[in-house]
């Protein structure tokens, strides 16, 4: 496994992953990064750089390192199984098209 | 297995992946994204820092021209507005570094390279911002020319990279447009504020269509990037498309474009423009430009300056986090 | 399918713009009241024009970002005060900005003093912010409609300024010899100054209702100083031991140089636009 970028020897302050909710309603979507010392400056490192033009009600930051990912190599056992289970979907039983509230 | 999505540090890079190259180069023929920790060509990993550290570098080294004129902007207005525009190059530099870090660089690793002097950047920003106009022309044309070569970038193959450019795109939208007022109202005014406003545009007008950088046949690193569609259009398409937007622009404007050869070719539909310096493009490039060496001093100056800052932040959330850790 | 990124959007056409200045169009200010709107309106303008300075030579990008929002809210604050103290005699704020001379310049002699190193930076904005939430916190109450309303846009922000300052005054007391070091020598050149922004004038007395007592934000003030100086094991020096005089046109020689710059350019080009 390799080292993740926010245990970096090579820099003086961590990576945080910024999240950003845009509005009441919606999810904290990914906006990007930043560096910062620690996780009260993170914060107000990200209100000053990712909502400054009002893109958001309220921020996550995550270190960079605490967040797992699912092995790419790994992506058709992974993710390809949906595939063909077409019963998952509304769209796969046609025969009460026309009726009323279904 | 703690990875981070962004930051993956890869030791080696195994070129030798039959089963990666197979899905890297179906990804680029399906005009698809490559994002940080698919499979990927060392020579394109190689070319993606490069290219999004020296962007990076070039909205970090190109707040520069414009902070100078911050204190001495002539109405509130226009100060809240140089501030806002300088400011948003620092953010813009920043999503660039978090661009080029998820390839597995970190920032301060770059920003040493840059104030080391071993890191390019445009050579645009090492020409002097002699006065006020200098605004009004660094919005119109350079923010003019930035655009025209970033937009098509929205689409790079490298997802961060994209992300990134949408983001900048979208904020700069109100960067040329700004430089156009500055440039409309001076032209407007007092025949000393028209002076002032073609003498930016004199000055500004050439170095600006060498944004682009050299010609194609000359273009050394365009071919390749052009393959994995990272440059959607070669440096001349990308020239011609802003000479274009660019003479009803100065029309509209009432100046006039410094360059004698400038004619509509009715052959091929498009403004053709005198042949540009390249010398001058390469001397400046090779660091012998006005202003080079200031504005690496001046960046490292900042980047010294701080350290002191920066440590202390970093002392402190040690000290919190072995404080925390003695409590538990 | 095309979606709209529900991230982060910026559409600029659709955008439902605030007042740039807040409180335009409201009743004109009396001489007193624009008096007053001077003082607050020339701290801001005079503290966004030094931390103006520090964008590209923060001491991390990020704070170039933060120093930047900092100066950007400061000046909108100006730009509000110093266009409804020019409602009482039919001046814009460029006309007050650009055209009046040192002495006539009513900002706290704190404002104008110089940016130094990150550490008197800071102690000169934790200074304004801390006093500037217990003003606008008050001001709000004002019966001048428009000071109540720039008021209430200010609070959030300078609250923002405050906690920005106060992690920064923790950091630097807390994190290395060298940055508490420094933050010391800071408090010394910057804290002897403090004072000054406390003392009652006689323009008070005829403001009773409309403007805030400075005296009576000193309570609160040395609080919230007391509360984080103790925390940080630092010892504030005697905040009253600059002379002071900025309300009257007093002033650091410091300003001179600092409105030589800001005019320079507008005063090349009387009657000019911009």
């Amino acid at each position: 496994m390799t080292t993740p970028g926010a245990a970096d020897a090579r820099e003086i302050w961590p990576l945080w992953e910024v999240f950003v909710r845009a509005n009441r309603g919606l999810s904290h979507v990914h906006a990007g990064s930043l560096h910062a010392p620690d996780a009260t400056m993170a914060i107000q490192n990200a209100r000053d750089l990712y909502t400054r033009r009002g893109e958001g009600v309220s921020i996550w930051v995550v270190p960079a390192e605490s967040i797992t990912t699912s092995d790419p190599d790994a992506r058709g056992a992974w993710f390809e199984s949906p595939a063909g289970k077409n019963y998952r979907h509304a769209v796969y039983y046609t025969k009460s098209e026309g009726v009323p509230h279904l | 297995m703690a990875q981070s999505p962004t930051a993956q540090v890869p030791t080696t890079e195994i070129d030798d992946d039959p089963d990666g190259r197979a899905r890297f180069d179906e990804l680029i023929a399906a005009d698809s994204r490559i994002e940080p920790r698919d499979w990927m060509p060392a020579a394109y990993r190689k070319n993606l820092v490069r290219q999004i550290s020296q962007h990076a570098h070039s909205e970090i080294i190109g707040m520069q021209p414009e902070a100078n004129w911050i204190s001495r902007a002539p109405s509130l207005k226009r100060k809240a507005i140089l501030m806002a525009k300088v400011q948003d190059e620092a953010g813009h530099g920043l999503y660039l570094y978090s661009a080029a870090q998820t390839l597995g660089t970190p920032r301060d690793e770059m920003f040493q390279a840059l104030v080391d002097g071993r890191a390019r950047y445009s050579s645009i920003f090492n020409y002097p911002t002699l006065g006020w106009a200098d605004m009004g022309a660094i919005g119109w044309l350079v923010d003019g020319a930035a655009i025209c070569n970033q937009v098509p970038l929205c689409r790079a193959s490298y997802g961060p990279y994209a992300r990134a450019m949408v983001r900048i795109c979208k904020e700069e939208s109100f960067h040329q447009r700004q430089g156009f007022e500055i440039l409309l109202e001076l032209m407007h005014g007092t025949p000393a504020q028209r002076a002032m406003a073609q003498d930016a545009v004199d000055r500004w007008y050439a170095p600006s269509l060498m944004m682009f950088g050299p010609p194609d046949e000359e273009s050394v690193n365009s071919q390749q990037s052009m393959a994995w569609n990272i440059k959607r259009f070669s440096n001349d398409d990308l020239r011609q498309r802003f000479v274009d937007m660019l003479v009803p622009q100065a029309e509209a404007l009432g100046v006039t474009l410094p360059d004698p050869d400038l004619r509509f070719d009715e052959a091929t539909g498009h403004w053709a423009y005198g042949e540009l310096d390249w010398h001058e493009f390469q001397e400046v490039l090779g660091g012998r430009g006005p202003c080079n060496t200031q504005r690496l001093a001046h960046r490292r100056a900042a980047f010294e300056d701080g350290a002191w800052v920066r440590e202390a932040a970093a002392a402190y959330a040690r000290k919190q986090a072995d404080a925390a850790e003695q409590a538990a | 399918m095309t979606r709209a990124d529900p991230h982060g959007e910026v559409i600029v056409d659709r955008l439902s713009l605030a007042d740039e200045i807040v409180g335009g169009g409201e009743e004109a200010a009396t001489a007193d009241a624009a008096e007053y709107a001077l003082w607050l309106g020339d701290d801001a303008l005079v503290l966004a024009q030094c931390l103006g300075w520090w964008i590209s030579r923060g001491p991390e990008l990020e704070e170039d970002m933060a120093l930047a929002n900092i100066a950007l809210d400061l000046l909108g604050h100006a730009r509000s005060l110093l266009s409804h103290a020019g409602t009482a005699d039919g001046r814009t704020e460029d006309d007050l900005a650009y055209w009046r001379d040192e002495r006539e310049f009513r900002c706290a002699q704190l404002a104008e003093l110089p940016n130094g190193d990150y550490a008197h930076t800071l102690v000169r904005q934790l200074a304004f912010a801390v006093f500037q939430v217990e003003l606008y916190d008050r001001l709000q109450e004002s019966s001048d409609a428009t000071l109540a309303a720039i008021a209430a846009k200010a609070a959030k922000e300078v609250a923002y300024h405050r906690e920005h300052s106060t992690e920064w005054f923790r950091r630097l007391a807390l994190g290395t010899d060298d940055s508490r070091r420094r933050l010391l020598t800071a408090l010394e050149h910057v804290w002897p100054y403090v004072g000054d922004l406390f003392r009652d004038e006689p323009l008070l007395d005829r403001l009773e209702g409309v403007a805030v007592r400075p005296s009576t934000l000193r309570a609160p003030f040395d609080q919230a100083m007391g509360a984080l100086a103790a925390e940080t094991g630092i010892e504030l020096p005697d905040p009253d031991l600059a002379r002071g005089g900025g309300r009257h046109g007093i002033h650091t020689e410091h300003l001179g140089l600092l409105l030589a710059e800001l005019q320079v350019l507008a005063r090349a080009h009387p009657g000019a636009t911009w």
